[in-house]
């Protein structure tokens, strides 16, 4: 029973250092506006680099990463080996892609976005993290009925 | 100027890019964590409402280190907003300004479109949409396709997975239609 105890105790201490990434992470999308609503309309009219520089030197810096903790076996700070998982294509990737995309023009946010903007005062982005919530409860409750 | 004030700019794509970038690393260093956040959102119908539905019967508690992460998100956007705030209005393309005069968008002061989004805008026709519709098609869109920007287009493209690539075209594609297509008639409701 104590060990049980303690060791969940670990674990939510734990927690807190992915905390801190989060933190790190909410403060650049603020800084760099890239939760904003008009940031993302200028993306998509294609009227700024901005987004496409952010997501393109994202996935650069994400790609070096990778390779060198490949390269190099790097492992976790807890002498874990690093593992990855393969994602399978299936046709949810295009359907919900396309969907998730329609959502993205409107409401201007990704999921991560919709915490930093709640976090900046705009409380009325809890209504919209709620139905973000409820469209994930629905597409559970229908997802074998649905093509993949 | 100094760094206080140098930090309160807004940051340009080559210093906040590189830095989601190293999210990945940071995650996986840190704890063997894959980045990615629209599963947080499937961790709260686990945890809160499961329904006894397949989808939602795992052990959540096992990845409460992204529901941490997010709530640090959270508290990251009101650190930056409330401590590193740029005190000047958003700049934004001129061509935006004016397309979204007409339809009476003129508040720049926040990065939300707060003449768009806030709670008396929920019981309007175009708020409704805006925030409830909007934020479903986020929600069962970025769970259909199996992730997000970060989980797919960073996570996933860093990982060099094809299924990703796919997934990211597909955000762009709706995105690109949202925007110059339908985005036009929702904003004249």
């Amino acid at each position: 029973m104590c060990v049980n105890e303690s060791h969940i105790e670990h674990k939510w201490y734990d927690n807190l250092k992915y905390m801190v990434v989060g933190i790190m992470f909410g403060i650049v999308f603020v800084k760099a506006e890239i939760v904003s609503w008009f940031r993302i309309q200028e993306m998509f009219k294609l009227q700024s680099f901005h987004m496409y520089g952010v997501i393109g030197s994202a996935v650069m810096v994400g790609v070096i990463s990778i390779w060198l903790i490949k390269k190099f076996k790097i492992k976790t700070i807890e002498g874990e080996e690093i593992t990855f998982h393969p994602k399978t294509f299936n046709k949810g990737q295009i359907i919900g892609g396309l969907l998730f995309g329609l959502g993205w023009g409107i409401t201007g946010a990704c999921p991560g976005p919709l915490f930093a903007q709640i976090g900046t005062g705009a409380t009325a982005i809890i209504v919209t993290l709620l139905s973000a919530i409820a469209g994930t409860w629905v597409y559970g409750f229908f997802r074998e009925k649905l093509p993949h | 100027m100094n760094l206080i004030e140098l930090i309160k700019q807004p940051w340009p794509w080559y210093v906040a890019g590189p830095l989601i970038g190293l999210t990945v690393p940071a995650l996986l260093i840190l704890g063997n964590k894959s980045f990615g956040i629209s599963s947080s959102l499937r961790h709260v119908c686990a945890a809160c409402m499961p329904a006894n539905i397949p989808f939602f019967k795992y052990d959540w508690k096992k990845e409460l280190w992204n529901l941490f992460f997010v709530a640090g998100i959270l508290v990251g956007g009101f650190i930056a907003a409330h401590f590193l705030a740029n005190p000047e209005p958003m700049v934004v393309h001129p061509d935006l300004v004016a397309d979204l005069a007409k339809y009476g968008i003129t508040d720049y002061s926040n990065l939300v479109p707060m003449q768009l989004m806030n709670w008396e805008a929920l019981t309007t026709p175009r708020g409704f949409v805006m925030m409830v519709v909007g934020g479903f098609l986020v929600g069962f869109g970025t769970r259909y396709a199996g992730g997000c920007t970060s989980g797919h287009a960073i996570m996933g493209l860093s990982t060099l997975q094809w299924p990703s690539l796919v997934a990211t075209i597909c955000f762009m594609i709706g995105g690109f239609t949202m925007v110059n297509v339908i985005l036009p008639y929702i904003l004249s409701l």
